[in-house]
């Protein structure tokens, strides 16, 4: 087809979200029983069918998982490459540390211009730790790069990128040139797991790792430091506590109005 | 500008997206919140992607606004976000040069969106700014308040920047008319031509067909149904209707297509924190609670005793929907006479 594709998709090592999370006093996440953030998994499929429609990595396609984080962050590039990732890259160095979203963008944004020409950054729809969706947009902004964000599809044809995207209230189709940032949501596609082979084979995938001075980086620009914004306080939100619980003997309906208008919601 | 005079007498940008524009609409409740919301912080002026109408110039006088800057060359609306960045950013350029006395702007407040928060984030690259998202109440120093890791934790945040951008969430501030109005001239901006050769661009829009219904997320009231409702959605939709609320869903309910996806309420989807929530035959993965745990009052009617909504629940019933909702809704008729 002669239409290669480099694509570079965020991966991101998060808590699982099916146990409790925690923080910390003045902020940093417990990253222990952290896994591949599963809304990076609908990026990576979205990359990988991209790319295995082009002939894969033996058409010279080429899909480079990205990480930040601290030495545990390469198992969610394990996955990748287990997944079908051709490489990966760990942005990793202790001055990293306590980065807001700001500070990470400017690292990401200096991994991503390390690896040369690149067609496409692909993310999922949000982290599920951080949560505020920053990243994505000032990843594009610093690399001077239209986004695509929320694509419930996409499609490349030539050197143009179009998705369809499912907004409130109005569906949208969008149109970009490449190269371009897109994400997608959990409607896109449904993710692959991995298989034995691709087991097998991750093993012989290169992982590079990347330290500020590797990425040009003073320790000032980035952590607490370069970052723009601080937490003051976190604490744990009250437990909500249990409240009435009845049986409907067959007037729960008039009952949850009593309830209601008690509350004065009604 | 520093923090000093970021407490209580900065210049304060408010972003209103989307308008108002058009056939004489007025602001939306959500947009007057995030103006009263400025009025708590300093000196309102707005910046509104959109043209204004004539009515709705008046009502952001009333409001209290100072200025009013519009977008002039160029119809936001036709790109995704990029271009309104770079708008937005010369817009607070353009007020920090003009020698006219104006100091620039200490905070700009955007809506909570997705395309408010991807503004702020762009924004906030070009201004070297920082952005607190996710707000839900604030400090007249702009220290901004936030609940974390799907509402189990709060957090006080600040940008320690000269610029702080916040991303305020319906239903945080209430909305609430100025002690005295404003001037609101329209001062129209440029949008910037550079911004629009690397930006997306919509080449379509299909309007879907409105429900009458609040906005999801900008609702006092939301009624969503899940797995239980076994995709009649009448029962739901009854009881909200009564209590003029948004219909919401759980995940299940909109993978089986029994609803549109952007009424899914969730990690994946809407986060909502109203007033009062029922979830009605939803089992309350945490998926689910993850969007709508910070609401005040949650009220949950499920069959299955063992759900684990009725743990965060402040009135739950064990039941069946079919029979407990329209029986509700009947006796709030009643009530009503």
């Amino acid at each position: 087809m002669g239409d290669t594709l480099k694509i570079v998709v965020l991966v991101k090592h998060v808590p699982d979200a099916q146990f409790d999370r925690h923080l910390g006093a003045q902020g940093p996440l417990d990253r222990s029983e952290s896994i591949l953030s599963e809304l990076d998994e609908y990026a990576l499929e979205a990359a990988l069918q991209l790319t295995d429609a082009r002939g894969g990595d033996k058409g010279g396609n080429e899909v480079v998982a990205l990480t930040m984080g601290g030495p545990d962050a390469a198992n969610a590039l394990k996955k990748a490459l287990q997944i079908g990732a051709s490489s990966g890259v760990h942005v990793s160095d202790e001055a990293l540390a306590g980065s807001d979203a700001s500070a990470t963008s400017l690292a990401l944004a200096a991994a991503i211009r390390s690896l040369g020409d690149v067609d496409i950054v692909l993310t999922g729809m949000a982290s599920t730790d951080g949560e505020t969706s920053l990243v994505p947009a000032q990843l594009a902004e610093r690399l001077d790069l239209p986004q695509l964000t929320f694509a419930s599809s996409l499609e490349i044809s030539g050197s143009t990128a179009r998705i369809q995207r499912d907004g409130d209230g109005v569906a949208e189709t969008v149109e970009a040139g490449l190269p371009a940032l897109i994400s997608v949501t959990d409607q896109a596609n449904e993710p692959r797991y991995p298989n034995f082979k691709g087991i097998l084979a991750a093993k012989k995938k290169k992982i590079a790792t990347l330290s500020l001075v590797d990425l040009g980086l003073e320790a000032g620009q980035v952590g607490a430091a370069g970052s723009l914004t601080a937490v003051e306080s976190a604490q744990p939100r009250p437990a909500r506590g249990a409240g009435t619980i009845i049986t409907d003997e067959g007037d729960a309906g008039v009952k949850l109005v009593d309830f209601l208008a008690a509350q004065k919601l009604i | 500008m520093t923090a000093e005079n970021a407490a209580g007498a900065a210049n304060v940008l408010v972003v209103l997206s989307g308008g108002p524009g058009g056939a004489g609409e007025s602001l939306t409740k959500a947009q007057l919140e995030l103006l009263a919301a400025g009025r708590l912080l300093g000196t309102v002026s707005a910046a509104s992607t959109a043209p204004v109408s004539e009515g709705a110039r008046a009502q952001l006088a009333e409001n209290g606004v100072a200025a009013v800057y519009t977008p002039e060359g160029a119809d936001l609306s036709a790109y995704l976000v990029g271009p309104t960045a770079a708008w937005l950013a010369d817009v607070v350029s353009a007020v920090g040069a003009d020698g006219g006395g104006h100091a620039a702007f200490g905070v700009i407040v955007l809506d909570n969106s997705s395309e408010g928060k991807e503004a702020a984030g762009r924004l906030g690259v070009r201004l070297g700014a920082g952005v607190v998202t996710d707000v839900v109440g604030l400090e007249t120093d702009g220290t901004a308040h936030k609940s974390v890791l799907a509402g189990s934790y709060q957090v006080r945040a600040r940008a320690t920047s000269p610029v702080a951008i916040l991303t305020l969430k319906p239903n945080s501030v209430e909305a609430a008319p100025a002690d005295a109005p404003g001037l609101a001239t329209i001062t129209p901006v440029a949008v910037p031509e550079a911004s629009l050769a690397r930006a997306a661009r919509v080449v379509a829009r299909t309007d879907k067909p409105a429900s009458g219904r609040p906005e999801l997320t900008e609702a006092n009231i939301v009624v969503s149904g899940g797995r239980g409702t076994d995709g009649d959605f009448g029962p739901v939709e009854e009881l909200a209707d009564v209590l003029g609320a948004a219909v919401g869903a759980s995940r299940a309910a909109a993978d089986a297509g029994w609803v549109s996806h952007d009424l899914q309420v969730g990690q994946t989807g809407k986060t909502v924190s109203p007033q009062l929530y029922v979830a009605a035959g939803i089992s309350g993965a945490i998926q689910h609670r993850a969007g709508m745990q910070t609401s005040k009052v949650i009220v949950a009617v499920n069959s299955d005793p063992d759900s684990p909504i009725f743990e965060i629940a402040d009135f739950g019933v064990v039941g069946d929907v079919f029979k407990v909702l329209p029986q509700a809704a009947a006796e709030i008729t009643r009530r009503r006479g």
